[in-house]
């Protein structure tokens, strides 16, 4: 064919996510920027310097703020992650059982209601815990976390298996694989894409956490969200700039290193 | 159908609920059961620091749609409410549109680049995520402030003379939430598109559908799953949305979620926070279950 | 398998109990990390601050019980709430020979008479604070938000704080905070509705946003306003002369505190002047503790936001804790207020 065009070009589909890509990042760049302000707060730029480096180094509270925030967010996802994708599982692609729809709503509520309601009802239901069993771990924070990041890990894991095409799976069962087997190499792997969306979700969500962490926190439970909420009232100082830039610092190395890594196997 | 099949389906339906037991158990403690307490707090009477008393009362329900002047006691519609629920409704409906429209290209773009690059764009759009929300919404602020980035550009480049207010405007709250929620629109629809056969795209071309024409009525059907997904993401969390509002928005014209925090808060009214709660939780799963309806209406099922 | 289920053990236990612990529940960027370095390495106790935002989440959160806090530091107006509920137990004078450096004036307060319940930790006013570049007039006035001049009109920002707003809008009105009267309530609130479509909004970090010019006007504290001031010298703080709110916030030990002498070692350590100041150095609002002055930083102590002239004295008034319908009154018009 003499004018053969790109079939996967949409017109200016390119140009709007290309912007958006620089939209996305110009906030992040800012903040990185500012974690090197010689001036004292998140606003005015007064000078490059490494002071906010230096304060948050020292300042242990926010260091740990830091670390439980990520600890928390980890097995949160973890634990939302599996519920989901076996969720998911148990709710497409084969004929509705009954209640599934009550399922479906169940699994979707965390997204439903504002935070603060279920951040008031769970201080409620485990202050009563804590009262009558006296642990007072992380435990709570992560069950709480893990609740709330199931729908977030559900949807884009179900969107992926409604769009899978099963004839793969029955050419696997043809073939005389198990139903294990066939999972674990054709469904699982086909899976993936949005497995590791719905983790990413997840794990965002998690991390970004302040109302619902606010409530149910113990004594010395601050995570980074809830000790920078504590500053909002008397001023927010740029050490969380630099806490967060190197968070993020940290998670783009361990990322690149995961990547390169399952880049090999291809 | 053959005996087999009969009998698959069947233990098909057992591993159905044997699948979502974990999450229902997950959610049934740390979800379902706060909001039965929430429940019964709608239906007690407000403690005079806060907290409830155990006596029972419908006020928290009464007070939705209906309000005493405080002074000549006088019974009146709580117009206020409605305005609230409708500016929030209205705003999350911006917000979802504007995070599809902006979400839907990006998602595309990336789904349609070379498979060893797909990744590497994913974790693009997902890097800004990875720090927490609060930092961002400043991050935000410090651009369109008065003396802002956006601000200084501008008035630098003599395009404009006095600073534009942008910062605790309804356009901040607006893009402040498109930008949060983006991610939550952008990874379903890839999860989605990705899974996309271009071969179809190449049969609709070939019997001259236009661009648009394809877009419409193959792609978009097709996948519907992930826009429903990415939609309800978006949508619903936007609706209860409390700390971007409160901090891009200047606390002068509240959410439903600032106004619900506030009944917890110095506004000391637990049971009309509690029913405040549940009137959000009705209409948006009504509004859900229309949507979903709607959205499978059209598409194929598969196998 | 075994070693992830270790790691979730360690994750998932609670805290160990130390010899010397303390956990501090407190408003956040509030506690000089220099004063809990200081007092590490004079006792040993290790100090862990908690952060809250508001007093009726701290309240809520303490009274739903098994936080685990030790100390918590309220506002004056809702202490006596506190003690009625038994959140916070009586203090043993006996174990604190610093209770006697607490100021005169601050000693016999009303909502704890003889400092029984609460050492103080700062106090505050809140007042007017105004961009004089932007607007030349009087200050001291609440007029600056309630009946704004033009310049002001769109730029002022108000503390989302209830009870202080409400009381200085009452004061502005002729009448007297915690007041029942009907008429005169009523004129505050219409006051108040009014004004509303001249503000920009009800948020706090005025330190900040008043440095750069993002809004020209605020009511708030007066310790922000020193911080703001030494960033944008144009910002002055002035004594509405309708009247004026102060405040004072206090340490209190909870009732089912685990480290109680740890809990007091604290506390008595805080009654100390020097150690007193470093805490106001810090947030920069005053001390309530007698010749904290003396070691307080050269800002503090040439400060004007935190002096009340002689002729201003009666304005003030210490913010009370409303009777149930005073406080009925003061939520309504707050609320319809904030919709």
């Amino acid at each position: 064919m003499a004018d053969r065009f790109a079939v996967n070009r949409l017109p200016g589909f390119t140009t709007i996510a290309i912007l958006a890509f620089l939209a996305l990042y110009i906030p992040i760049v800012t903040l990185v920027f500012f974690s090197f302000n010689a001036g004292k707060t998140v606003m005015d730029f007064n000078g490059f310097s490494l002071q906010w480096y230096a304060v948050a180094w020292g300042n242990t509270t926010v260091q740990e703020a830091a670390w439980r925030s990520v600890v928390i967010a980890f097995w949160a996802t973890l634990i939302a992650t599996t519920a989901a994708t076996m969720a998911a599982l148990g709710t497409t692609r084969r004929r509705p059982f009954k209640g599934q729809t009550a399922v479906y709503v169940a699994i979707n509520q965390p997204l439903m209601v504002p935070e603060i309601v279920t951040a008031v009802a769970l201080l409620i239901v485990f202050a009563w815990v804590k009262v009558q069993t006296g642990y007072q771990g992380l435990g709570y924070l992560i069950l709480a976390h893990a609740a709330f990041c199931v729908p977030f890990a559900y949807l884009p894991i179900r969107a992926r298996l409604e769009g899978m095409d099963l004839s793969l799976e029955t050419a696997a069962a043809d073939l005389y694989a198990t139903p294990w087997a066939t999972f674990r190499r054709v469904t699982l792997p086909l899976m993936a894409p949005g497995i590791v969306a719905g983790a990413m979700l997840a794990f965002i969500t998690s991390l970004d956490d302040v109302v619902i962490t606010e409530f149910v926190k113990s004594a010395g439970q601050d995570t980074l969200p809830t000790y920078m909420l504590g500053q909002l009232r008397r001023g927010v100082t740029p050490e969380v700039n630099a806490i967060s830039t190197v968070l993020l610092g940290l998670t783009v190395v361990i990322l690149t290193a995961f990547f390169l890594l399952t880049r090999e196997r291809r | 159908m053959s005996r087999a099949e009969e009998a698959a389906l069947l233990q098909s339906d057992r591993n159905g609920w044997l699948l979502v037991t974990p999450a229902l158990i997950v959610l049934g403690l740390a979800a379902i059961l706060p909001l039965l307490v929430m429940l019964v707090y709608s239906l007690l009477t407000p403690g005079d620091f806060g907290n409830v008393e155990l006596i029972f009362s419908w006020d928290g329900w009464v007070s939705i749609l209906f309000q005493r002047d405080i002074f000549d006691d006088t019974l009146g519609l709580a117009d206020a409410h409605l305005t609230i629920f409708w500016r929030s409704i209205w705003l999350s409906v911006v917000t979802t549109v504007l995070a599809f429209v902006i979400g839907f290209p990006t998602a595309w773009f990336i789904a349609t680049r070379p498979p060893r690059e797909r990744s590497l764009w994913l974790f693009l759009v997902t890097i800004p995520f990875w720090t927490n929300l609060l930092i961002r919404t400043f991050a935000i602020l410090e651009v369109i402030r008065s003396e802002g980035l956006i601000n200084t550009a501008l008035m630098k480049t003599g395009m404009i003379q006095e600073p534009i207010q942008m910062l605790y405007t309804d356009g901040a709250v607006l893009a402040g939430m498109a930008y949060v929620y983006l991610p939550l629109m952008v990874l379903p629809l890839y999860a989605a598109i990705d899974r996309f056969d271009m071969r179809m795209l190449e049969a609709a071309y070939d019997l001259y559908a236009s661009r648009w024409g394809a877009l419409r009525r193959v792609i978009l059907p097709i996948v519907s799953p992930g826009i429903v997904a990415g939609s309800i993401l978006v949508f619903v969390p936007s609706l209860g949305a409390y700390v971007t509002p409160r901090v891009l928005g200047g606390g002068k014209n509240m959410m439903i979620g600032n106004f619900i925090e506030l009944q917890f808060g110095q506004g000391r009214n637990w049971p009309l926070g509690a029913s405040l709660s549940m009137l959000l939780l009705v209409i948006v799963t009504v509004a859900l279950l229309f949507y979903v309806r709607a959205a499978n209406r059209g598409t194929q099922t598969h196998g | 398998m075994k070693q992830m289920m270790t790691a979730l053990a360690l994750v998932l236990a609670g805290p160990a109990f130390a010899e010397g612990e303390l956990q501090l529940y407190n408003w956040g960027n509030y506690t000089s990390p220099e004063l809990l370095e200081k007092f590490e390495k004079e006792t040993g106790i290790k100090v862990t601050v908690t952060d809250y935002d508001s007093n009726d989440t701290a309240l809520a959160k303490i009274e739903a019980g098994g936080a685990g806090f030790d100390l918590v530091v309220p506002s004056a107006n809702y202490v006596p709430i506190w003690i009625e509920k038994g959140l916070v137990q009586e203090l043993d004078l006996t174990k604190l020979p610093n209770h006697a450096n607490i100021a005169p004036k601050w000693m016999d307060v009303a909502y704890d008479p003889g400092r029984k319940y609460s050492v103080p930790w700062q106090w505050g006013i809140t007042g007017v604070a105004v961009n004089t570049s932007v607007y030349g007039g009087d200050i001291s006035t609440s007029a600056i938000w309630l009946d704004p001049p033009e310049e002001l009109k769109g730029k002022i920002n108000v503390t989302p704080e209830m009870n202080d707003v409400v009381a200085l809008a009452t004061m502005y009105v002729g009448g007297e905070p915690c007041s029942e009267d009907t008429e005169v309530l009523k004129k505050a609130r219409d006051k108040l509705m009014n004004a509303k479509q001249y503000w920009m909004s009800m948020d706090y970090g005025m330190e900040d946003k008043m440095a750069t010019n993002d809004v020209a006007a605020s009511v708030y504290w007066n310790g922000a306003m020193i911080r703001a001031r030494l960033k944008n010298p144009d910002v002055k703080f002035a004594l509405p002369k309708e009247g004026f709110v102060t405040w004072m916030d206090q340490v209190m030990l909870l009732s089912d505190a685990k480290n109680v002498d740890q809990a007091y070692t604290f506390l008595n350590f805080i009654a100390d002047p020097q150690n007193a100041a470093l805490i106001s150095n810090f947030a920069r609002y005053g001390s309530g503790i007698a010749g904290a002055e003396d070691y307080m930083d050269d800002v503090m102590k040439t400060a004007p936001e935190l002096q009340i002239p002689a002729d201003m004295a009666d304005k003030g008034r210490f913010i009370p804790t409303c009777g149930p319908k005073a406080q009925e009154y003061v939520t309504a018009i707050w609320t319809e207020l904030q919709k």
